[in-house]
């Protein structure tokens, strides 16, 4: 059986689960955002009082951080008082990051979990080898109601990456380029598991973007085996759960009895991709779309503010400027990210090239603050969603990239191709 | 009240609608139905709440309709807006989850799209599993829910539910 049926064969306390059956699991760990007010509204009007677990919940104030308007603030003061009043243990205010990165960071994520959250990137979390899907609010409500959830038993789509990746490329071009071969919906309502060499020699955090962005594919999880990278983080974060996690163990029967499909990537041969608006699948290389002007460069969020990603761009942009008439946005995932990135000495590279820093948060990647675009702007962004609209107005463009490419589009005030400055 | 054939006009709109465009960001701390209402689809069809004033419409949709982000308020504003009820190819799982959650029907259709004008007057019957098209007088399946999101559909979404049952009850046989 795959470990992910495992998971959730345990969650529901039955010994199998198969593909297309309906379950009622059991959730480890339910985590609700700022934007997601709705949650404690259901709660109370589903009857609510004391909700299931307060150990078992955790709230991160990420989506407005710090809040842009009054009804945004007013908003998080109504959770503050909500987790208070219900002893929620885990409370991350403003100054911690975005949720898929303080939670790993906390040692609330570990292989064989079922993790919910009031977001789409919970996709991310199978990078640790756990059951991890996105929610809304009134099923969050249910979850905090009953400490369960129903779910419909996912096929599973197996994507091997082969080869080594080449000078200037990084996660984010390796799955814009197989979401472009892909699809959108190729994974709807299924889990997708990335194996492969590749995966193998990934970093955590490069590993965590095939996984955050599987969600443009449809994903509802993901899942790449936990391996030594992946026990030795936990072993720094949550040491405990070394000994609580049962082994993994190995899938006995045929692939083709475990995956309802298996498609190969080689990726040797991959330039950096760029997504082009209006859509994640509409992919090319970046050389086919050189010289396109941006007026701004995200480089940050849940999906490319990690430390890999800071330090490239520190690497490109160090005794360089950033071009005259263009913004340069750095958005570290997390605080801790961010004290990392300045005790390296990344931050003031970036400073110094003309870069904003701006809080660890969402940003503006749902156009929420923190640098929207006006109408006939472009921006490249290290983000997840190229969307109309998604980043303020919707006559913006929004292009898709690796913080490699994004750094290196900064300083040229076109889309440019990294590897000139590697 | 649980209606199990819901009738109206066809509002017809292409592939991969995402819940940006469905709901814009910006409007994301807004909490009160009235003023959610009126950004539903905002970005797609300008003043979409006043266009469907007064008459009952359903959405019917090309692939992957509301993929995207989790954001509930997505199907809340068009169930605010009036939208009677969503016919797809296809629907983003988590906007399909919201969608039964908040009591606005969401059915899916293999050949919807082809099969339908804006304007045109179609009829979802639930309980038969079927989508009657007008003229020419035509009826496609739909597929079926499971006994889960049935219960939660004919109770008018998972609030009413969960304020009835107080749990998950009707998978308990499986």
């Amino acid at each position: 059986m795959h470990p992910l049926y495992q998971i959730l064969a345990d969650a529901a306390g039955r010994d199998k689960v198969t593909p297309g059956e309906f379950i009622i699991a059991k959730v480890d760990l339910a985590e609700i955002n700022d934007l997601y007010l709705q949650v404690i509204m259901s709660f109370k009007e589903m009857g609510g009082d004391k909700i299931w677990d307060s150990q078992k919940v955790t709230f991160v104030m990420d989506h407005y951080a710090p809040p842009p308007t009054i009804k945004a603030a007013e908003n998080q003061t109504k959770m503050r008082e909500f987790a208070k009043e219900q002893g929620i243990k885990y409370f991350f205010d403003i100054n911690r990051g975005v949720c898929h990165q303080v939670m790993p960071e906390e040692g609330l994520v570990w292989p064989d979990m079922v993790l919910v959250a009031t977001d789409s990137h919970t996709t991310t979390h199978g990078a640790f080898g756990a059951f991890s899907t996105g929610i809304g609010a009134t099923d969050m409500a249910a979850v905090l109601l009953t400490g369960e959830i129903w779910l419909r038993v996912p096929e599973i789509i197996k994507i091997k990456i082969q080869g080594k990746i080449r000078k200037g490329v990084m996660a984010k071009d390796i799955i814009l380029y197989i979401i472009s071969q892909l699809g959108t919906d190729i994974a709807l309502y299924k889990a997708v598991e990335y194996t492969g060499e590749t995966v193998t020699d990934m970093s955590l955090d490069e590993r965590l973007v095939l996984c955050n962005m599987a969600v443009e594919m449809g994903a509802k999880a993901t899942y790449i085996k936990p391996d030594k990278k992946v026990w030795d983080y936990i072993s720094l974060v949550n040491p405990q759960k070394i000994q609580e996690c049962r082994p993994i163990k190995q899938i006995n029967e045929k692939e083709n009895e475990v995956y309802e499909s298996v498609y190969n990537f080689d990726i040797s041969n991959l330039e950096p991709q760029v997504a082009l608006p209006y859509r994640v699948d509409n992919v090319v290389p970046v050389s086919q779309v050189a010289e396109e002007p941006i007026n701004q460069a995200l480089i940050g969020t849940c999906t490319g503010g990690r430390i890999n990603d800071i330090k490239i761009a520190a690497q490109i942009l160090k005794g360089r400027k950033i071009f005259s008439s263009v913004r340069l946005l750095i958005i570290p995932v997390s605080n801790k990210i961010l004290e990392k990135c300045i005790e390296l000495g990344y931050i003031q590279t970036l400073l110094n090239a003309g870069a904003t820093l701006v809080t660890p948060s969402c940003g503006p990647c749902l156009g929420a603050h923190e640098g929207v675009l006006s109408s006939g702007e472009s921006c490249i962004s290290t983000s997840s969603r190229n969307f109309p609209g998604r980043m303020g107005s919707s006559e913006a463009k929004i292009f898709l990239s690796s913080p490699a490419t994004a750094a290196a589009s900064a300083i040229k005030g076109v889309i440019t191709d990294p590897r000139e400055f590697l | 009240m649980f209606e199990s054939i819901i009738r109206g006009k066809v509002f017809k709109v292409g592939d991969d609608i995402d819940t940006d465009q469905i709901y814009p960001g910006r409007y994301l701390y807004l909490t009160s139905p009235e003023e959610m209402a009126v950004h539903a689809m905002e970005d797609v069809i300008a003043d979409f709440y006043k266009k469907i004033e007064g008459e009952d419409w359903i959405i019917a949709a090309g692939k992957n309709f509301g993929c995207g982000s989790s954001r509930e308020h997505a199907p809340r504003a068009l169930l605010y807006a009036g939208v009677k009820a969503i016919v797809a190819e296809s629907f983003g799982r988590i906007f399909y989850r919201n969608a039964l959650n908040v009591g606005l029907p969401a059915v899916k259709c293999s050949g919807i799209v082809k099969e339908v004008q804006q304007g045109s007057l179609i009829q979802i019957n639930l309980k038969e599993g079927l989508i009657v098209l007008g003229t020419p007088e035509k009826t496609l399946s739909i597929e079926k829910f499971s006994p889960q999101l049935l219960a939660i559909l004919k109770n008018e979404g998972l609030i009413p539910y969960m304020k009835k049952y107080g749990k998950y009850s009707h998978l308990k046989n499986i």
